[in-house]
């Protein structure tokens, strides 16, 4: 990075020195941790599936490319711009999302996925970001009451996308989507009553799906009683045990042998097998400071907005990483789902870049404005 | 922001949602009141993810440096791990090794972990060629968690597949039986499968006790008597073209089972590759008509019951004709004989009419007294059932059969045991194969110690004028009987086909020993001028055991003097009047050794 100065008015010097610098490090740091540990857990997995050995280190590198360019690109913007440009994407992407019912493919008994010639795309992943943002904007209309119906059309837009996503069926996505949704009500105000009234109908969702999702079903079961087949998270915590203090060192660990989603959704364990615990709580503490400053610096935000919307892509952001490391570590039910820019993925590895670019372009400061 | 307070053209009132929150901030517009609000929240939110990183974090900790349950998986480590629990050695009553357990390495292979199969496999039977190619391809190619591949490689083996640096190849400990000596002991340790599960003799009998303890396993065995007795058969075997022979020592003071021999055997490391004739142990498992050998319960019942004294003569001039059997001495004296003849020349035909003055049923009564009509109680899984007629069929027939050994079957260790309860003034002998075992607090004779020490005078006459001349041993007061049993082939006795055996005791002055051996079918040779007797082939094989093993069991031999001395003691009991009496034909005595056959 070139040095610059402070009475550098071009866009590249107004945004390195508004943008916040410490959370674009944190991520940088947990961009890396994905590199090194997709070069140590991928090569046994690809070639288990008789692919090249480091086909997915490949992958993962051609990806991070455009994930950079878009975290980059989307934080140059003024958070006025963000708004809309989340406002027109997300229509888009929810027809995808419905495409996907009618189009999708079918992988392990799930329909998340519109195959296209050379590209595959989960809009799920997609929708989430730009629901955060588009949801924080009808949230902030609703609160500064300027005759537009925004709580009904959010929360129509809320159930159209968790129907969608309950089709497919996602269990994970819909319990983030909503967490995200309520956490945003929540903060722009909901009445404790009401909130009590939410958590109750969450719990009473979850409750729900477990009767009626037989997927969802066995995985509550297995984590409750640990019975049938729970040989990924054996191993996964095997990893761990074998982890110890300070690993077996970068590619000498021996759990990515034995569970094929290695590279993605229990990357975490490689982690702790071959880095250790030290390394591991490096990773642990860069999540959580990227949530917590995030929250914290919303408390000098005069913006509501602002507020809801940073907030949004917070909640599922940290939850994301919260729902994955608690997964791996077997504190919850197995959910399938990306430890953020170090699982492999490219559909969550863009809607994570998406998410974030849109976070630094609208916590970057600026002066004297409340409106925007 | 208290300038756009002041400048607000907001209306006061409220969406009906947010109401409750509005009415505490009447000043602020709803964005501001709003704002506040999600303020004061934001900061549970903060609360909230703390905690679930802590907990994450905790749970890390926890994992990584207390949980040590779920490690064993990744910490298999192949080599020289003491954690496999190694089967007790089992060993002889000096602490030599019989049994013992030897850490090894297996292979096996988790064929999801193997990149290449195919050069695995053609790599692997380079260095194991005689792997099964078919088994080896499918279990390289399978999904199997650990398929082994071989069991027990050489350290050679070890070190030639582990260079092969193949991995999903994976070496766990494993353990092997081993057995030091081999053939000698096969009958008694038995044998165990690959997976070391007791599967004969004491490996099967104390299978439990050698996989929960580690502590040896004493036996009463001594490995160096063992291997003369064993030997001495072997070459008895060859020399008379044998089909097979069994033999016994035993401590009569204890019952202790000092050697035990079955012949043909087979190496217990290689099981499978025994015929089951090998495999049969001829001491307890098997049962036979014993023969002459009988003749020391018959006579010992008759002079114990006090109607017969060992000076009564008997006919046995006459062949004896029940039903459709004659009973005939193989060659008679063609004179009345007194019991002690009648012993000492294995009279059949006295042997009989001495039996018919007892009577079938107190006959039947004292046999089973002596352990005859039950299997033997001892420590083996091979215990063979004696062949004993049921009371009701006990005719007058069987009353004189079983009087010189035939019409019953038993095994050796009965046999030994009933004889050495005859030795040991009549009390009881527990056989036990296990050093110091429980001593039976039973001190009931059987025969009272006046017939004991006449039946141990009679034994001492068989040796030194009887039927078993071979089986003196200068200075070890050698007593005992001979005993050749036709076999049954075919239905019917075969007079050719024969079981010759001989029960020595000695020291007879003190009597401590007992050494049985039997030999199955051998045939007669010039040297033994072709007979195949119990006098002829196994006397001279216990002979040659007693001369070997007198002094490793601290029986020192007598000096002539003493043996003179102690000779008188032990014939004293027969009194003048039968010693006196006793003609001895000195040319005859090999010649007439044995007279059992009826026909």
């Amino acid at each position: 990075m070139p040095v610059l100065a402070r009475s550098d008015k071009s866009i590249l010097g107004r945004w390195w020195w508004t943008v916040d610098r410490w959370t674009l490090a944190a991520l940088v740091v947990l961009i890396g941790f994905g590199i090194l540990l997709i070069q140590a857990a991928s090569p046994a997995v690809a070639v288990k599936d008789k692919l090249d050995n480091f086909y997915f280190v490949e992958r993962h590198l051609i990806m991070l490319v455009p994930a950079v360019l878009i975290i980059f690109g989307i934080s140059l913007l003024q958070p006025r711009t963000v708004r809309w440009l989340a406002a027109c994407l997300l229509p888009i992407f929810m027809l995808l999302l419905v495409a996907t019912l009618f189009w999708g493919v079918e992988i392990k008994g799930a329909t998340r996925w519109l195959h296209a010639p050379g590209i595959s795309v989960q809009p799920s992943e997609f929708v989430k970001p730009l629901f955060a943002v588009t949801a924080a904007w009808l949230f902030s209309r609703q609160c500064e009451r300027r005759g537009f119906p925004a709580l009904s059309v959010n929360i129509i837009l809320y159930m159209m996308i968790v129907i969608c996503l309950l089709m497919q069926p996602d269990i994970g996505m819909t319990f983030l989507v909503s967490a995200m949704w309520f956490g945003q009500f929540f903060l722009a105000g909901l009445p404790l009553a009401l909130v009590g009234l939410c958590m109750g109908a969450g719990i009473g969702g979850l409750f729900l799906a477990y009767y009626t999702f037989p997927h969802f079903t066995s995985r509550v079961d297995k984590f409750l009683t640990h019975g049938g087949d729970t040989y990924q998270v054996d191993r996964a915590l095997d990893a761990f045990t074998n982890g110890g203090l300070f690993g077996t060192g970068p590619g000498e660990g021996t759990v990515k042998m034995s569970i094929p989603d290695a590279h993605a959704d229990f990357v975490f364990a490689v982690a702790g097998e071959e880095l250790g615990l030290i390394w591991c709580l490096i990773i642990v503490a860069l999540f959580a400071f990227i949530v917590l400053r995030g929250f914290w610096r919303l408390q000098h935000e005069n913006n509501l907005f602002i507020v809801l919307a940073v907030s949004g892509l917070l909640i599922e952001f940290g939850l994301q990483a919260i729902i994955n490391m608690a997964s791996t570590l077997h504190l919850m039910p197995a959910k399938g789902m990306t430890l953020p820019f170090i699982s492999y993925g490219g559909s969550s590895l863009w809607s994570l870049a998406l998410g974030m670019g849109m976070l630094l372009a609208l916590t970057r400061k600026r002066y004297g404005l409340n409106e925007i | 922001m208290t300038n756009k307070r002041r400048n607000s053209t907001q209306q006061p009132s409220l969406p009906g949602l947010f109401a409750p929150i509005a009415k505490s901030r009447r000043l602020a517009t709803p964005s501001e009141q709003a704002l506040d609000v999600a303020r004061v929240r934001i900061v549970a939110a903060i609360i909230i993810f703390a905690l679930a990183y802590l907990v994450i974090a905790g749970r890390l900790a926890d994992l990584t440096l207390m949980n040590d349950n779920n490690s064993d998986a990744l910490l298999a480590r192949p080599a020289g791990n003491d954690s496999v629990a190694s089967r007790a050695d089992i060993i002889d009553r000096n602490g030599t090794v019989l049994a013992t357990s030897l850490p090894t390495i297996s292979l096996c292979a988790d064929a999801r972990n193997i990149l290449n199969a195919d050069e695995a496999e053609q790599k692997l039977l380079n260095v194991l060629p005689d792997l099964d190619v078919k088994r080896l391809h499918d279990d390289l190619h399978g999904a199997k968690h650990c398929a082994i591949i071989k069991r027990h490689l050489t350290p050679k083996q070890y070190y030639a597949v582990n260079a092969l640096g193949i991995a999903g190849l994976e070496f766990r400990p494993d353990e092997r039986r081993i057995y030091p000596a081999g053939n000698i002991t096969s009958h008694v340790i038995g044998f165990t499968d690959i997976d070391n599960n007791g599967l004969a003799g004491m490996e099967k009998e104390l299978d439990a006790r050698l996989e929960e303890n580690q502590e040896p396993v004493t036996l009463a065995l001594d490995l160096r008597l063992q291997t003369i007795l064993h030997n001495e058969l072997s070459a008895t075997i060859d020399e008379f073209h044998a089909l097979g022979a069994a033999g016994l020592v035993m401590d009569i003071s204890t019952g202790e089972i000092l050697a035990m021999v079955s012949l043909p055997d087979f190496d217990p490391q290689h099981p499978g590759d025994g015929d089951d004739e090998a495999m049969f142990n001829r001491d307890t498992l098997g049962v036979y008509e014993m023969g002459s050998t009988f003749k020391i319960f018959n006579t010992a019942m008759v002079l114990d019951s006090g109607v017969v004294r060992v000076s009564d003569q008997f006919d046995t001039v006459h062949p004896i004709e029940i039903g459709s059997q004659t009973i005939r001495d193989f060659e008679a004296e063609k004179r009345w004989l007194n019991v002690a003849e009648i012993f000492t020349h294995s009279s059949n035909i006295g042997s009989a009419h001495m039996a018919e003055r007892i009577g079938g049923a107190r006959q039947r009564a004292f046999l089973s007294r002596l352990g005859l009509t039950e299997k033997a109680p001892i420590e083996l899984p091979e215990v063979g059932q004696p062949l004993v007629p049921a009371a009701k069929n006990w005719y007058d027939a069987t009353t004189m059969t079983v009087s010189f050994g035939h019409g019953m079957a038993v095994s050796p260790v009965q046999l030994a045991s009933a004889v050495a309860t005859i030795v040991n003034d009549g009390v009881t002998v527990r056989p036990t194969l296990f050093l110091h075992a429980d001593k039976s607090t039973n001190t009931e004779h059987i025969i009272s110690p006046h017939t004991a020490a006449v039946m141990r005078g009679l034994m001492r006459l068989v040796v030194t004028r009887g039927t078993a001349k071979g089986a003196d041993v200068e200075g070890y007061m050698m007593g005992g009987k001979t005993g050749t049993a036709d076999k049954i082939a075919h239905g019917h006795y075969d007079p050719h086909a024969r079981l010759s055996s001989f029960v020595g005791v000695f020291p007879l002055n003190a009597p401590r020993y007992l050494v049985f051996a039997m030999v199955d079918d051998p045939k007669g040779n010039a040297k033994t001028k072709g007979y195949a007797t119990g006098g002829w082939v196994a006397a001279p094989a216990v002979s040659r055991v007693v001369s070997q093993i007198g002094p490793m069991l601290n029986v020192p031999p007598l000096e002539p003097s003493m043996e003179a001395i102690a000779e008188h003691q032990v014939l004293k009991p027969l009194g003048t009047e039968v010693l006196d009496g006793i003609q001895i034909d000195e040319g005859s005595n090999y010649a007439s050794v044995e007279s059992d056959s009826v026909q």
